[in-house]
């Protein structure tokens, strides 16, 4: 194997090189994912806290499809939004098809039932512990809402990280509805796939190792700030 | 550990005359669950100012007559009403429930569900925890605290909050003696102002130090309802007697 061959190698040259091109989609992908997740958790943590602090009927279904959805495929999810957004789809006046607007919407898509699912869960056992007292103190349920969120935001800070994950490794939707248009709507995800079908593969895998290297440093820094408050406040 | 209390004025707004605390009336209240009857219908009223304690084996029925009387539950059939509008109220659970946030900042929640000014909650908490000798521990996580010094946090809490009517249940179940005696120096410094008081223990010397009358329950039925002298010198029902000699009744 030459040096050109090797994928670290290439990783390095590619950043080193500091390649504008590269630049441009790795700033996208970042782009994309984090407006998604920071979309997605705003609706995503009230509907989960809601879910966990009301009883109504077809609750119990609401949770079933929440938790299912998890699973949808990027492509499924790609897919809809494809219709949705094409020239003769319902929302195709607005011209976003192979936008990155329609890429996040997409990824909207994809972490909403991933944050509201877990953010479910996690509500509900701490609501278990607090409920009583909270009542006594005269809390209706609409306002125990922010406070059970703000007191388990440790655990919803995970939360919204596999949030993060599922968005930032997917590749089917944003192919979909993207397009994969160099300059445009090219993201990490994406330029893997045609790299890799191009057999290019070291710069295939040069461009995964610095994907997977930004993942791990997000990850790291919210563990950080999340240990650092976890320790001041117990 | 065990800083005594120290008597600072409570506001005005705190101080119930011994007649302001509205009377509470079970009218054939029951509770059950899941078929099993829990409380059977039960008829009784708590009035005035005093210290009551429920006292009763373990799965009597103590703490859902307290969740109850607190509107925590409400009863299967019959009616738990007070008499005109009800009070404010304040509850202290055995495991004690606080924030995950400094020592200051859940009494500060406290205040501010309360609707109380945001500029005048920081000095009250600090009153409130100075009152109850936490003021060292103010900017604490409050969960780190150890059991006796959360449990005295949630009666600080509870202090802010100037009920009429305080709830608390097996407040020392798991508390050190000295732990133990801060709570019921609290106890009765809610008492001294104007608070009406319900408590469950289990301890029959705790019931004796505090109770004024005490409400006797056995097997989810209120057996005996009488001032506390009388119900340690002369209990009527042979549970309450069984109980106070300490032996098994169930």
């Amino acid at each position: 194997m030459s040096a050109s061959d090797n994928p670290f190698y290439t990783a390095l040259a590619l950043i080193l090189g500091i390649d504008s091109g590269l630049f441009d989609i790795v700033a996208l992908s970042l782009q994309v994912s984090l407006i998604a997740v920071l979309i997605a958790s705003a609706l995503a943590l009230p509907v989960g806290a809601a879910l966990a602090l009301w009883r109504f009927p077809g609750r119990n279904a609401l949770i079933v499809a929440l938790n299912a959805l998890m699973g949808l495929p990027p492509v499924v999810a790609g897919l809809c939004v494809y219709l949705l957004l094409s020239r003769a789809g319902p929302l195709g006046s607005f011209g976003l098809l192979f936008t990155p607007t329609a890429m996040v919407v997409a990824q909207v898509i994809l972490v909403f039932p991933i944050i509201a699912a877990l953010t479910r869960q996690q509500v509900e056992a701490l609501h278990s512990e607090y409920a009583e007292q909270l009542r006594s103190l005269g809390l209706s349920q609409l306002r125990m809402m922010p406070t059970l969120l703000w007191d388990a935001r440790f655990g919803l800070l995970t939360v919204i990280l596999a949030g993060f994950g599922r968005a930032s490794a997917e590749v089917g939707a944003v192919m979909i509805v993207g397009g994969n248009i160099d300059g445009v709507t090219r993201v990490m995800t994406t330029s893997i796939v045609l790299e890799t079908s191009k057999g290019n593969l070291p710069l295939a895998l040069g461009l995964g190792i610095i994907l997977l290297t930004l993942v791990t440093l997000i990850n790291a820094l919210a563990h950080l700030v999340s240990e650092a408050a976890k320790r001041r406040l117990g | 550990m065990n800083a005594p209390l120290k008597t600072l004025s409570h506001s005005p707004v705190g101080q119930h005359s011994l007649s302001s605390v509205p009377a509470l009336h079970f009218q054939q209240a029951s509770f059950e669950h899941r078929g099993h009857a829990l409380l059977t219908p039960t008829t009784l009223t708590l009035s005035g100012c005093q210290r009551t304690l429920i006292m009763g084996p373990n799965g009597a029925g103590k703490s859902l007559l307290m969740r109850l009387a607190h509107g925590l539950l409400r009863p299967s059939s019959g009616h738990v009403r007070w008499e005109g509008t009800p009070p404010v109220q304040a509850m202290v659970f055995q495991r004690p429930v606080l924030l995950r946030r400094s020592a200051i900042d859940n009494l500060i929640y406290a205040l501010a569900v309360q609707r109380v000014p945001r500029r005048e909650r920081k000095a009250l908490a600090l009153q409130a925890l100075e009152k109850f000798g936490l003021a060292s521990l103010a900017k604490r996580p409050a969960r780190v605290l150890s059991g006796g010094e959360q449990q005295r946090l949630t009666l600080a809490r509870a202090w802010l909050l100037k009920p009429a009517v305080l709830f608390l249940d097996e407040p020392t179940s798991a508390l050190d003696p000295a732990a133990i005696k801060a709570v019921e120096e609290a106890v009765n410094e809610f008492h001294h102002n104007g608070t009406r008081i319900v408590m469950t223990t289990h301890d029959l010397h705790q019931a004796k130090r505090l109770a004024d009358d005490v409400l006797f329950m056995y097997s989810g039925q209120v057996l005996e309802h009488t001032p506390a002298e009388r119900f340690f010198d002369t209990p009527a029902s042979s549970q309450a007697r069984a109980f106070i000699r300490g032996e098994l009744v169930w």
